[in-house]
């Protein structure tokens, strides 16, 4: 071999080898910072609904609250966000013109474009004033319903995580969709023409071929989907009120803080070494977390491919 | 003769579909439609309000050539040219480093990877565009700020943006590689050319239209990130050009200091500023995905 073939090859090997040891890099780093932070910790990290770190001295903090605020609010995100983006992903393979699919698939792509300081900023200053009288509505109305009774910051039901799922599931639509659309596409023509020669209508020819085919990539992709919503950083700590006293109690019109959230509205804290290494362990945590929906998500999809 | 074709002797084979089955089919063309018009809902309303409220301190001249340092948070007037400045010089920063880093490993996945090694890197770089911005800032916070005991600056945020744009460059140049046609490699082969040669003269010309596509979009969106930004560098009112030292604003984190700072009362000086910043990042982005577009076109390799 030539000498400048061996070079570049090491060098874009190298370069392959450098994305793999990044991964390994961010963990190893997050969890030195994160071990002197837990050590100084006087209270169990995993099951502790408080989070107290102002005294270095005596720290007691816990990610109880903050996992469950992440799980209601991603979870509410993709309970809208998974039929609507069905809904669109078939609407762009199965139902539009195929000369209009392209700029409408475009168009739910520029979704995507926003940056997520917009759509925090839209979420809390345009779209829940909006829609508060029907927030009130459902607060009022389905109080007896223990996911809708009163929340830990009302009178108010903006800042809510009812609010900030539905704009999560704006926000995570873009990726379901186009991950889904791809699959959908894929669905073998044999399939359709032979549902078709059968006199199926076009709602059949979906339920009988393209949504067998597709179901474990669309299931992928929207495990993709989660696992941008459990990662969204500022949207979230925008739009969610803190509560002052009351815990997160499981009800929608609840406020708090996910993970990101929690760690994007304490930066000041971080000039302090260890109360920085507890927002560091709370990282840890969700870089764990969104590695190991990732990691399914992935698993998923190329079984499919295959 | 005609009246045997009027009157078939045989009745269709073709039943009528029933109506529940009609029904269904109507019942869900018309959820489908929906769930697409629901999708462009959102995307029209938040156009809207940044443009609608963004506009109205965007034709003043010293909205592009001055900085906030010399009014009062509550006084209208002032621009956001240190902030502009800032999202320019961390993105560009950005680029240089995770383009190359970038290129390089779809060159190895497309070129050369075989086997365990290319799959773990594939993974890898899916992993990689999962991780969420938040944890990459506390990652360059590990390194740079306490391991290496640096101060925070525009580069650490730079360098976090580094770990969001290098998958989304691999990806798209990934794709761009992969449908150059085989024949012009082995036709460069045949004439004697190194691989490495016929890469970077015959297979990256080819695909580079593509791929500046696919930079740019990366670029355009690693420059809306928040979240490195807060950790990683503190905000300044002033125009600071020294990416690696001080203070330094950016469009995102303006948006987000006049939300921490002022009263946010439709048409408040705070709301205007906010709006402002959001329709100038998004007019940024818009021109960056035009740029994109035109490059690629001039370089794209000419049909007959």
């Amino acid at each position: 071999m030539r000498a400048g073939d061996r070079i570049f090859q090491n060098l874009t090997t190298g370069s392959g080898i450098f994305v793999v040891a990044l991964i390994g890099l961010i963990g190893i780093f997050l969890v030195i910072q994160a071990i002197p932070a837990l050590r100084a910790n006087h209270a169990n990290f995993l099951f502790n609904h408080g989070w107290s770190t102002n005294d270095p001295t005596n720290m007691a903090f816990g990610i109880a609250d903050l996992a469950e605020v992440t799980v209601a609010t991603s979870v509410v995100a993709l309970i809208i966000a998974m039929p609507i983006s069905l809904g669109i992903a078939l609407f762009l393979t199965q139902y539009a013109p195929s000369r209009l699919a392209r700029p409408f698939a475009y168009v739910v792509d520029l979704l995507a474009a926003v940056p997520s300081i917009i759509f925090g900023l839209w979420g809390i200053l345009v779209f829940a004033p909006a829609i508060e009288p029907f927030s009130q509505w459902i607060n009022e109305t389905f109080a007896w319903f223990p996911l809708l009774a009163p929340g830990n910051v009302e009178p108010n039901v903006r800042g809510t995580i009812f609010t900030a799922g539905i704009v999560l599931a704006v926000m995570i639509l873009p990726i379901i969709t186009s991950l889904s659309r791809e699959v959908f596409q894929r669905t073998p023509t044999t399939h359709i023409e032979g549902a078709l020669a059968l006199g199926a209508t076009r709602w059949e020819v979906i339920r009988t071929t393209v949504l067998p085919f597709g179901k474990a990539g669309y299931i992928g992709a929207s495990m993709l989907g989660l696992g941008r919503a459990l990662g969204e950083t500022i949207a979230l700590a925008v739009i969610l009120l803190i509560p002052q006293g009351r815990n997160f109690d499981w009800s929608l019109f609840d406020g708090g803080a996910t993970f990101a959230s929690k760690i994007a509205q304490n930066y000041s804290e971080f000039n302090n070494p260890t109360s920085a290494g507890a927002y560091i362990a709370a990282g840890l945590v969700l870089f764990v977390l969104t590695f190991l929906v990732n990691f399914a998500a992935r698993s998923i999809i190329a079984k499919k491919g295959d | 003769m005609s009246t045997t074709l009027e009157r078939p002797a045989v009745t269709p084979a073709f039943q009528q579909v029933s109506t529940s089955r009609k029904l269904k089919n109507g019942f869900a063309t018309v959820l489908v439609w929906l769930s697409f018009l629901i999708a462009v809902v959102p995307l029209v309303w938040v156009l809207y309000t940044v443009i609608a409220n963004g506009i109205k301190r965007l034709p003043y001249t010293n909205w592009w050539s001055e900085d906030f340092g010399s009014v009062l948070p509550d006084e209208v007037g002032g621009g956001v040219l240190h902030a502009v400045i800032g999202t320019l010089l961390q993105g560009l920063v950005c680029a240089v480093i995770a383009v190359p880093i970038g290129m390089l490993v779809a060159i190895y996945l497309v070129e050369y990877g075989r086997g365990k090694l290319a799959r773990l890197t594939t993974f890898m770089v899916d992993i990689l565009s999962g991780v969420p911005s938040i944890v990459a800032a506390l990652f360059i916070y590990a390194l740079w700020i306490t391991t290496l005991g640096l101060p925070r600056s525009g580069f650490a945020v730079s360098l976090a943006l580094v770990l969001l744009m290098i998958p989304v460059v691999v990806r798209s140049a990934e794709e761009m590689l992969r449908i150059v046609p085989d024949d012009l490699r082995e036709a460069s082969y045949a004439l004697g050319v190194p691989k490495w040669k016929t890469i970077m003269k015959i297979v990256l010309p080819t695909a580079l239209s593509g791929i500046i596509g696919g930079i740019m979009m990366a670029l355009a969106r690693v420059m809306g990130e928040t979240a490195p930004l807060l950790v990683l560098v503190g905000y300044s009112a002033y125009t600071n050009w020294n990416i690696f030292d001080g203070e330094q604003a950016a469009l995102p984190l303006v948006m987000n200091n006049e939300r921490a700072t002022n009263s946010m009362d439709p048409g408040s000086v705070g709301f205007d500023r906010i709006w402002g910043a959001a329709l100038t990042l998004v007019l940024i982005i818009a021109l960056i995905n035009l740029l994109a577009t035109v490059f690629s076109r001039l370089v794209a390799p000419k049909k007959k």
